[in-house]
C-alpha cells in the first residue's frame, strides 16, 4: 500500500479518537477529500520541480505513535534554550509530554491545540481562527488539517506580553521504525500583544522521521511576533514546513528560518497582509552539506496599501547539497505604496553542489517600491587575501568569511542567547574554530 | 629588511611592474610615490603575495630570504604587514576578535600558545589608547559601517597589535581628515624603531609632514623613475609628476 492509500485508510481509524460532533471535524474531512484528490504534490508541478517526495513516500510510516516514550531532561536539555528561561510546549513522538514542558494560562494561554480544538471554552477563537488563513487547495496542509489533532496552542490577548520565550519542541525516540509526525499550531497574538517563539524539531535517532507541520499565525493590529524557526535535524529526518501568517494593520511579524541539517526540508512560508502599514520580515540561514536538501518558497501577498515587506536569504551550499529559493511577491492592484525587498545570496562551496534560486514578482500596482536580488558565488578573493595578509591561514580565513557571510542575517534576532546559539552553530557547521569565544 | 630586485609582475597579460629595484633597511622609512596607475598598490599587494599577480621576474627578498613560494599568511607570519587602501567589511567577526585570531594565527605558526587572555586585553588597551580607539568600537564588526577615517586608523591599531618588521602603509591618508591624520601619523611614528621598517605608498606629500621619510622614490609606469630624500617630495608638490615623465621619456 502507498503512503497515500495508507493515510486514506487511517483517517478512519483517527475518526474513532476524535470527537466527530466537533465543527472541526468538518473541516477535517472537507481537507482529507481534498488530500484523496490531489494527493502528494509531484514534480510536474511548478512548486515542486526542484523537489521530489518520491521516496519519501515509498517508506511505511507509522501514522500513529504506539505508545508515549519518556526521555530525561537531562539528555535533551542541549536541544532547549536553557540558558535563559522559557515556556515549553515539548511532544515526544507527537504525544504532549508534560514532564518536559511548562505551559501557562496565567494572563496568556501557552498551552496545547488538542485542548483549544477539545474543550468548549476555546470554542469561540476556534470558530473564528482555526484553519482560516491555512490554504485549503495546498494538499500537504490538507493532510495535515484532516490529522489536525496536537501541537501549540499560543493566545496573547490584547496588549500582553509573555514573561519569556516560548519554546516549541518535537522530539522524535526512534522506537518507531519511521514515523510520521503532523503537528499543527495556532498563534494569535492580538492587538498590540507580543510573543517570541522558537520551533524546533529534533530526531534523536537514525529512523526515519517525516513532519508535516503546520502553522497558523494571526498577528492583529499593532502585534509583533518573532517566531525562530531551528531546523538542525539528523541526517534521517525530514520536515515540510507550512506556515501562514495573516497580518492586520501595522503589525510586525519577523520569520528566521535556520537550515542546517536534516535530510529534505521544505519550508512554505506565506504572508497575507490584511491591513496597512505592516512589517513582514523573513530571514534564513542555510548551510547544508553531504546530500541534504533544503527548499525555501516564500509567499508574500500586499493586499493592502502602504506595507512592507523584507526577504533576506542566505544559503552555503558544500558537498552534494541542493538548495532552492523561490520568492514569490504580489502586489495587488490596491496595494500602492508597497515597499517589497528581497535579497537571495548563496555561496557554493563544490563542484557538485546545486542551488537554485527564482524570484517571482507578480505586480499590479504602479507605486511601488520592489526590489529583488540572487546571487551565486564563489567567496571574495580580495576578502580572502585582507584576512591572509593579517595572518590568518587560507582555510581559516574561508571560513571566517563564510561565517560573516551568514552572520549578516542574525542582525535581527532579538533573543541575545539565541544569537550566540545561532552563531555557535553556524560556527560549527562550517567546521571553523574561531579562535574566539562566541 | 627588504630587498627587491628587478622585480615584474603581470595581472593576466597586462605587465604593471616593470623592473622594480628597491632596498629598504631596518629603521628607514621609505615613501613611495607616484601618479594613478603608476603600479604602487600592485607592487604593495606583491610584496604582500597576492596571487592574483604573477612574478614573471626578478625577486622579492625578506631578511635575506626569497618570498616567491610564500603565500599571504606565512609573509604575516615573518613580519609584513599590508595597511589596506579599502579594507573589507566583516560582519559578526568584532575588531577585538579579529585580533585575537590574526595574533592567535600568528603565534602558532612560530609554535606558540595562543596569547593569554589578560595579555591580550592589555595590549589591546595600550594600542588602542596610542590611535585614540574608542573601547566601543573594538566590539563593533570589523570594518561595517566604518567610516572611511575609522577604517584606516583600524588599519593602524591592526599593525600596532601585530608589531610588524615592515610595514606597508597603502594610501592610508586618503579619506582623512586633518585630526585623524594627525592621529595615524603619531601612532605610526611611536611604532617606529630602529628595527622595523615603513613604505609609504602616497600620492600626495600632505602625509609626509608627519611621517617624515628617510627616502622618496618616483613610481612611474612600473618603473622607479627617481629617488631622493624628502625634499623630493616637496619638489613632486610643487612641480607635479609630468617633468619626470619627460624625463623618463628621454
Amino acid at each position: 500500500m502507498d503512503l497515500k492509500d495508507k493515510l486514506i485508510s487511517s483517517f478512519m481509524a483517527f475518526e474513532n479518537n476524535v470527537d466527530i460532533e466537533h465543527p472541526v471535524h468538518d473541516v477535517r474531512t472537507e481537507a482529507m477529500k481534498n488530500f484523496e484528490r490531489k494527493g502528494f504534490p509531484s514534480k510536474k508541478e511548478e512548486a515542486w520541480k526542484y523537489t521530489s517526495l518520491n521516496s519519501l513516500q515509498k517508506i511505511d510510516f507509522s501514522i500513529f505513535p504506539r505508545e508515549e516514550n519518556t526521555l530525561e531532561y537531562k539528555n535533551v536539555k542541549k536541544y532547549f534554550l536553557h540558558e535563559v528561561d522559557s515556556y515549553k510546549i515539548v511532544f515526544v513522538d507527537g504525544i504532549y509530554s508534560s514532564y518536559l514542558s511548562e505551559t501557562t494560562h496565567d494572563g496568556v494561554d501557552i498551552c496545547l491545540m488538542s485542548a483549544a480544538l477539545t474543550k468548549p471554552m476555546y470554542r469561540p477563537v476556534i470558530d473564528v481562527y482555526f484553519n482560516k488563513v491555512a490554504s485549503k487547495d495546498e494538499s500537504l496542509t490538507s493532510l495535515n488539517t484532516a490529522f489536525s489533532r496536537e501541537g501549540a496552542y499560543i493566545y496573547i490577548p490584547k496588549n500582553k506580553m509573555p514573561k519569556k520565550p516560548i519554546e516549541i519542541i518535537h522530539f522524535a525516540t526512534g522506537n518507531e521504525a519511521s514515523l510520521l509526525l503532523q503537528p499543527r499550531n495556532l498563534v494569535i497574538a492580538e492587538e498590540n500583544a507580543e510573543v517570541q517563539i522558537i520551533e524546533r524539531h529534533q530526531s534523536l535517532t537514525s529512523n526515519e522521521v517525516l513532519t508535516n507541520s503546520v502553522t497558523e499565525i494571526f498577528a492583529a493590529k499593532s502585534a509583533i511576533v518573532d517566531y525562530y524557526k531551528i531546523q538542525n535535524d539528523a541526517p534521517s529526518a525530514s520536515l515540510i514546513d507550512n506556515t501562514y501568517i495573516d497580518q492586520k494593520d501595522k503589525s510586525v511579524v519577523k520569520v528566521h528560518t535556520f537550515s542546517f541539517g536534516g535530510k529534505l526540508t521544505r519550508n512554505n512560508l506565506n504572508f497575507y497582509q490584511n491591513g496597512e502599514y505592516i512589517d513582514s520580515t523573513m530571514k534564513g540561514v542555510t548551510i547544508l552539506g553531504d546530500k541534504q536538501h533544503v527548499d525555501h518558497h516564500t509567499l508574500v501577498h500586499h493586499i493592502e496599501p502602504n506595507c512592507e515587506s523584507h526577504q533576506d536569504y542566505k544559503g552555503i551550499y558544500g558537498d552534494n547539497s541542493t538548495g532552492v529559493f523561490n520568492g514569490k511577491i504580489i502586489v495587488d492592484k490596491i496595494a500602492q505604496k508597497t515597499n517589497a525587498f528581497q535579497q537571495n545570496n548563496n555561496i557554493l562551496v563544490s563542484d557538485k553542489a546545486t542551488i537554485n534560486t527564482k524570484p517571482q514578482l507578480e505586480i499590479f500596482a504602479d507605486d511601488v517600491k520592489c526590489s529583488h536580488g540572487c546571487t551565486i558565488g564563489q567567496l571574495d578573493e580580495d576578502a580572502l587575501f585582507y584576512l591572509q595578509s593579517r595572518g590568518i591561514p587560507k582555510k581559516e580565513a574561508r571560513a571566517l568569511l563564510m561565517y560573516a557571510f551568514a552572520n549578516n542575517v542574525l542582525e535581527s534576532v532579538r533573543i541575545p542567547e539565541l544569537k550566540t546559539r545561532i552563531n555557535k552553530l553556524i560556527a560549527k557547521k562550517l567546521g571553523v574554530n574561531l579562535g574566539f569565544d562566541l | 629588511m627588504l630587498k627587491i630586485e628587478n622585480l615584474h609582475a603581470r595581472v593576466e597579460d597586462k605587465e604593471i611592474l616593470k623592473g622594480i629595484n628597491l632596498e629598504v633597511k631596518a629603521g628607514e622609512v621609505h615613501a613611495i610615490m607616484g601618479p594613478n596607475g603608476s603600479g604602487k598598490s600592485t607592487l604593495a599587494s606583491v610584496i604582500a603575495g597576492k596571487e592574483e599577480f604573477e612574478v614573471t621576474e626578478g625577486s622579492v627578498q625578506l631578511e635575506g630570504e626569497d618570498l616567491e613560494e610564500t603565500s599571504p599568511e606565512e609573509r604575516a607570519h615573518k613580519g609584513v604587514f599590508l595597511s589596506f587602501q579599502y579594507p573589507v567589511e566583516i560582519p559578526g567577526v568584532s575588531v577585538t576578535n579579529f585580533m585575537k585570531t590574526a595574533i592567535n594565527e600568528s603565534r602558532k605558526a612560530k609554535g606558540l600558545a595562543d596569547m593569554p587572555a589578560n595579555e591580550m586585553l592589555k595590549m589591546i588597551r595600550e594600542k588602542s589608547e596610542l590611535l585614540e580607539i574608542d573601547r566601543k568600537f573594538l566590539s563593533r564588526s570589523l570594518n561595517e559601517g566604518f567610516s572611511g577615517g575609522e577604517k584606516k586608523r583600524n588599519e593602524i591599531f591592526q599593525m600596532a597589535m601585530l608589531e610588524p618588521k615592515l610595514a606597508i602603509l597603502d594610501e592610508t591618508d586618503s579619506g582623512l581628515d586633518i585630526d585623524a591624520l594627525r592621529i595615524v601619523a603619531n601612532g605610526v611614528n611611536k611604532l617606529k624603531s630602529k628595527d622595523n621598517a615603513v613604505i609609504v605608498i602616497t600620492h600626495y606629500q600632505r602625509l609626509l609632514d608627519y611621517i617624515v621619510p628617510d627616502f622618496v622614490h618616483v613610481l612611474h609606469n612600473g618603473k622607479i623613475v627617481k629617488s631622493g630624500g624628502k625634499e623630493l617630495a616637496l619638489e613632486l608638490e610643487e612641480k607635479g609628476y609630468d617633468w619626470l615623465k619627460q624625463e623618463a621619456a628621454v
